[in-house]
């Protein structure tokens, strides 16, 4: 069954005439995804082949969703741009918005969040993100495919690369979904709303948190495992070096003063009982123990 | 980016936040002067990127412009907590009757906006939030309408500001708004807020953080970088576009993507713990494509800090599979050569993930007598903590 995404999900990709955009596409074509067309105002009626699939391009994401029933969106529009982008998708009430574009004020990202919280039909995940795979059935983003298996553990991550680590080192466990969060400071998709969809979700038995420097998301996430979490969670956090004061390398990365650190995300999860690897193979070893049970 | 006092004071100016008069200078001369063209006595005060400047002897209030004159050579030079004083603002000294506290800033737990406000100003506002909670008003401020004047006037209740200003108070708190917003920052906050013994409302000092990110729309912000503070290799970094962080420690670290790069750094300091202390010289993320230029211009820099013992690279393949990525250091490698750099430090590489196998194969041919490669990254750490505690 998977989070959020599935072998269901009919997949539209704003910016897909781009050079990212037609390098993801095809890439997530080759995964499986249920690619139905493309999104870029001005290019609407052309038809683009991607190893050899057509797909249609849109004006507008309304009318990409009203010919395709397009219920996901992936967004590689620039930053400029990506405000509009995303407005548009929430006002075509797309279900799943994924925005994989980094570097967008974090003004445009709280106006297009706030928009869709008051619209009410519409996730985002991202920005700055990796987006989201479900291994086997569909991959909605830029998250390589082939590095895992299909499982049974559920993974939620701040960082891209780190995801790919741990998908990797637990491949032969296999994932239900995995979901980069995005590591700016304002996200749609928390650690506690996966957190919320792992716990509710009846194809995942275990759950991977990955966490960095910067905001307290990961605290809060520890209380909410407390109150809601019975599936075995481990954790890991990065950036237990990182000096007061400098961003390291996302814009959310940031110990200010004494807040954010990594030490406190630790503390918190620890005193939830949640298992916290000191590297990510180690993570990864506390979390076989558990399976192996 | 955080912004010094005096450029905080006058984009707080710009957007109709009512400041004193005031001139930064760089000299006891254009402090004299700017003293001159005030003609009231003045206040100098160090421009520093850090608190409790006024207990080291960085703010003085001057008389006349030759005692101006003479604060700010002492002023000027002074290290105040490891930051060197290369400026000073001179402004017209206030009679303040009282000292308040605003600011609006970016709320990321809520992913909306926050307007703090208080009566009890003039002190760090983390100490009031710590002290006295109940003095500190918070009021949530949605960016869809943003703040109205209904809005302002109901924080200036909220923190108990004196009815007699809060006319005043709401109009500082719409202008601070305006400068929130349209100028993109994370956070604009005025402390102290002042009530002159004439009655005006000023804001005398105050911090601004400016999203980066939002740069391409505001081309001036670009005139409030301090080159001046930056670590020259941090700057180096920065004209060839490179996510780098100077640090302390003999282990340099290349990796591709901001999370992993901090991973490696806090295993390189976990393998070094037991190494009598080893920890890393440097965070540098050179991204997720991690080509042969990049990974050369990474090199170069971390191979010049004269710090760095040996160096880690750490790669996963994700979408850049590793053999492309074995290529790109080899490629790298012989650019640095080509371009006279002896590579006298000792690399140890560890690539896994995509076509690990082929990528491990490529750097294993091309026989490059500095690279030594490592399967995992726990052992590659180790091995580059051990590497740079032996001087090698």
């Amino acid at each position: 069954m998977a989070i959020y995404l599935s072998e269901r999900s009919r997949v539209v990709v704003q910016g897909m005439t781009g050079a990212e955009g037609t390098r993801h596409t095809r890439r997530m074509l080759a995964s499986g995804t249920t690619i139905v067309g493309g999104v870029t105002p001005g290019k609407g009626g052309q038809l683009v082949d991607i190893d050899g699939t057509k797909l249609p391009v849109f004006d507008a994401v309304a009318a990409a969703v009203d010919e395709t029933g397009a219920d996901v969106s992936v967004v590689f529009v620039p930053p400029r741009f990506a405000k509009a982008a995303v407005l548009e998708a929430v006002d075509a009430a797309v279900p799943l918005v994924v925005v994989i574009t980094e570097g967008i004020p974090v003004h445009d990202t709280v106006e297009f969040f706030q928009h869709a919280q008051d619209a009410g039909t519409t996730r985002i995940i991202g920005p700055n993100c990796p987006g989201l795979i479900s291994p086997g059935q569909s991959n909605a983003g830029i998250i390589p495919a082939d590095i895992t298996e299909p499982g049974r553990l559920g993974l939620v991550s701040k960082s891209g690369t780190l995801t790919y680590q741990m998908m990797y080192e637990l491949r032969d466990v296999g994932f239900s979904t995995c979901v980069g969060i995005g590591g700016d400071p304002v996200v749609g998709t928390t650690h506690i709303d996966c957190l919320r969809a792992f716990e509710d979700d009846p194809e995942t038995d275990g759950i991977v948190m990955i966490g960095e420097i910067g905001g307290d998301a990961e605290e809060r996430a520890a209380e909410f495992i407390a109150a809601s979490v019975t599936k075995p969670v481990v954790g890991y956090v990065a950036g237990f070096t990182a000096p007061e004061g400098k961003t390291m390398g996302h814009a959310g990365a940031i110990v200010s003063g004494s807040s954010g650190t990594a030490a406190a995300k630790q503390e918190a999860l620890e005193a939830v009982g949640v298992r916290v690897g000191k590297t990510p193979s180690e993570t990864a070893a506390l979390m076989h123990d558990l399976m192996r049970g | 980016m955080d912004l010094m006092e005096y450029q905080a004071i006058e984009l707080f100016g710009r957007h109709g936040v009512p400041v004193a008069p005031g001139e930064v200078a760089q000299t006891p001369d254009e402090a004299r002067a700017a003293a001159e063209r005030i003609g009231k006595p003045v206040v100098v005060k160090a421009q520093v990127k850090t608190g409790g400047r006024g207990k080291a002897g960085g703010v003085k209030l001057a008389k006349t412009p030759q005692e101006a004159a003479e604060h700010a050579e002492a002023i000027l030079g002074m290290d105040i907590k490891g930051h060197t004083v290369h400026r000073v603002l001179v402004t017209e000294a206030s009679d303040i009757a009282a000292e308040y506290y605003a600011s609006f800033l970016l709320d990321r737990a809520n992913r909306s906006y926050l307007a703090m406000a208080s009566v009890e100003g003039g002190v760090e506002i983390e100490e009031v939030a710590r002290t006295k909670p109940e003095a500190l008003a918070k009021v949530p401020v949605d960016a869809l309408p943003g703040l109205d004047e209904t809005k302002a006037r109901a924080i200036a209740a909220a923190a108990g500001f004196p009815a007699d200003i809060h006319d005043q108070v709401a109009q500082v708190l719409s202008a601070l708004w305006e400068a929130f917003t349209t100028e993109d920052a994370t956070l604009t906050e005025v402390n102290p807020l002042v009530r002159t013994a004439d009655g005006r409302v000023l804001a005398l000092d105050g911090k601004v953080s400016l999203d980066d990110n939002a740069d391409f729309r505001h081309p001036d912000h670009a005139a409030y970088a301090d080159t001046s503070a930056a670590d020259p290799l941090e700057q180096r970094a920065r004209d060839k576009d490179l996510n780098y962080v100077k640090l302390d420690g003999t282990v340099g670290v290349i990796g591709n993507g901001a999370g992993l790069v901090m991973s490696t750094l806090d295993v390189v300091a976990y393998a070094g713990a037991e190494l009598g202390g080893v920890r890393p010289a440097n965070f540098l993320d050179i991204g997720g494509g991690a080509s042969a230029e990049v990974m050369a211009d990474g090199l170069e820099i971390v191979l010049s800090d004269p710090a760095v013992r040996s160096v880690f690279v750490n790669v996963f393949g994700g979408i850049t599979a590793c053999d492309a990525v074995a290529n790109g250091i080899v490629a790298a490698l012989q650019l640095l050569e080509g371009r006279g750099d002896s590579i006298d430090k000792p690399l140890v590489v560890r690539l896994d993930g995509n076509n690990a196998v082929e990528g491990r194969r490529i750097l294993a041919e091309a026989e490059c007598a500095a690279v030594e490669m490592v399967d995992t990254m726990d052992g590659a750490a180790r091995r580059a903590a051990e590497l740079a505690s032996q001087g090698a």
